[in-house]
């Protein structure tokens, strides 16, 4: 089976002289959820943004499904969907128009971008909110509007940039259910958290990134139980 | 234009032809009160001691002006304010990780300018027909240079977006140099009116030619040449349509 992602010694130095991966490489399969780990500044929202492209890399080369993202570009961001650990919505325009404008960006006209919102913010509890604009939601309802756009194209790879940040215990349980039942149908996702016993609970295998390089990669049990550690949580503090 | 491309295109125009009538008090209002101001004070008042310039009442010799220098502020300032506000706010960031192209969120963009200031020029059109009886001689000049003169201030406005890195970047331009360029382009004088020296140097204001070049559709008479004017304003907005869409490509102030 083609990997959904494939990234090849891909470095990235900032003009400031700052180097934020000092040569990245590892493997995602398709349909699998992984777990994206590394302290602030360890280089994975980075990495994210060279795959969706927001970020110019210096070095390496990546593939969505087999696809180079710099010799197509188009193709490989129309199979990538992201939810940014920022907000970054209008935040006066109305959630409706945010995800069904969002589509639009993505080639997909109103007439069918309009029911697929339905369906999308019905499913996330944003139905009721669609005519309200971005800046009166609350941070929980503002981070599943955020999801909802980056899913309205239908994406095969899903990167999920610290989608619970700042989310309650119960909306978070809500997300993941969610998120579980896309992984279920097929999407690809690569999961940033801080929150590491949702990473364990939610994803087979895990990346872990310390300062621009891979220091973990494998099966999250396997590691655990081969280190002697007592979870992913306790590996990854001795890591 | 692939279909895909049309649908990104179509998505931004209409995001910024809704925002501009939905807040059409900020967007479309303040130019045509302060040209009824302009109107009733230079046009009514002054314009009667003063009699004809450039072969026509005062009043008739001001619409072109008027209506070009609203054209000009309102497309330069849509697509500057819009864009470096989609950068502020990072809302931009749902275009870049599209697959839309870059000539398709300039021409988007752009084409919100044009919308903007094709219709505040119209706005303000009707409010002269309530001051002066238009005497229209070349519909299609007034078509040309309304359109191509909405197109490189749309194309100046998206570059001084992507350029800015604050809001007050975005202020500057309009202040220190549209705004002279345009009143010293010939709106409230005729440039055969001027000394030999200031008439030469108003030939170095590319506004001239614009607002010459409208003024013609109206009078029928230029003190620039009208094709050369034009042809001049087609390389213009190539020039900047090249030089935009290159820095659009390299993710110009917009990636890191």
């Amino acid at each position: 089976m083609t990997n959904a992602l494939t990234i090849t010694d891909v470095r990235k130095t900032y003009k400031n002289g700052t180097e934020a991966l000092k040569g990245v490489s590892f493997g995602v399969r398709g349909g699998e959820m992984l777990a994206l780990l590394g302290a602030n500044g360890a280089g994975k929202t980075t990495l994210i943004g060279i795959l969706c492209g927001l970020v110019t890399k210096t070095g390496g080369s990546a593939e969505v499904f087999g696809v180079d993202i710099d010799a197509h570009p188009e193709q490989t961001r129309s199979m990538i969907g992201v939810v940014p650990q920022e907000f970054n919505f209008n935040i006066f325009e109305r959630v409706g128009d945010i995800v069904i404008d969002a589509a639009g960006y993505y080639g997909i006209p109103r007439s069918v971008a309009a029911p697929r919102t339905e369906t999308i913010l019905k499913r996330l509890g944003l139905w009721d909110k669609r005519d309200a604009v971005g800046r009166t939601l609350s941070g929980g309802m503002k981070r599943r509007l955020l999801i909802a756009r980056a899913l309205v194209h239908e994406p095969k790879l899903l990167l999920l940039d610290e989608p619970s940040a700042g989310v309650d215990v119960e909306l978070r349980r809500g997300m993941w259910e969610f998120v579980v039942d896309l992984n279920a149908h097929g999407t690809t996702i690569i999961l940033t958290t801080h929150y590491l016993e949702e990473a364990e609970r939610l994803c087979k295998r895990v990346v872990i990134l310390k300062r621009g390089v891979v220091v973990q990669e494998g099966e999250i049990a396997e590691l655990v139980r081969a280190s002697g550690a007592k979870n992913l949580e306790d590996f990854y503090l001795r890591v | 234009m692939t279909s895909a491309a049309f649908v990104g295109y179509g998505t931004i125009v209409r995001k910024e032809t809704v925002r501009i009538v939905r807040i059409w008090t900020q967007t479309i209002l303040p130019s045509v009160i302060s040209q009824t101001l302009y109107f009733a004070i230079f046009g009514g008042i002054v314009g009667a001691r003063i009699g004809h310039m450039g072969g026509s009442s005062y009043t008739a010799f001001l619409v072109p002006g008027l209506v070009m220098m609203s054209a000009i502020t309102n497309a330069f300032s849509n697509v500057a304010s819009s864009f470096f506000g989609a950068k502020f706010q990072r809302s931009i960031e749902e275009i870049l990780v599209s697959p839309m192209k870059p000539w398709a969120v300039l021409a988007g963009y752009v084409s919100g300018g044009l919308v903007r200031g094709v219709a505040v020029a119209a706005a303000v059109f009707l409010v002269s027909v309530a001051f002066v009886r238009p005497h229209v001689t070349h519909m299609g000049a007034l078509i040309f240079f309304i359109f191509v003169t909405c197109l490189i201030f749309s194309l100046l406005g998206f570059l001084n977006g992507l350029l800015a890195r604050k809001f007050d970047d975005v202020g500057l331009i309009p202040t220190f140099v549209l705004t002279p360029l345009t009143y010293l382009g010939g709106v409230f004088y005729d440039l055969n009116v001027l000394p030999p020296f200031w008439r030469a140097v108003s030939h170095a204001n590319p506004i001239v030619y614009m607002i010459d070049g409208f003024r013609f559709g109206f009078t029928g008479t230029a003190v620039t040449s009208v094709l050369g004017s034009a042809g001049i304003l087609v390389v213009v907005a190539g020039v900047l349509i090249v030089l935009t869409l290159a820095l659009l490509r390299r993710g110009f102030g917009l990636k890191q």
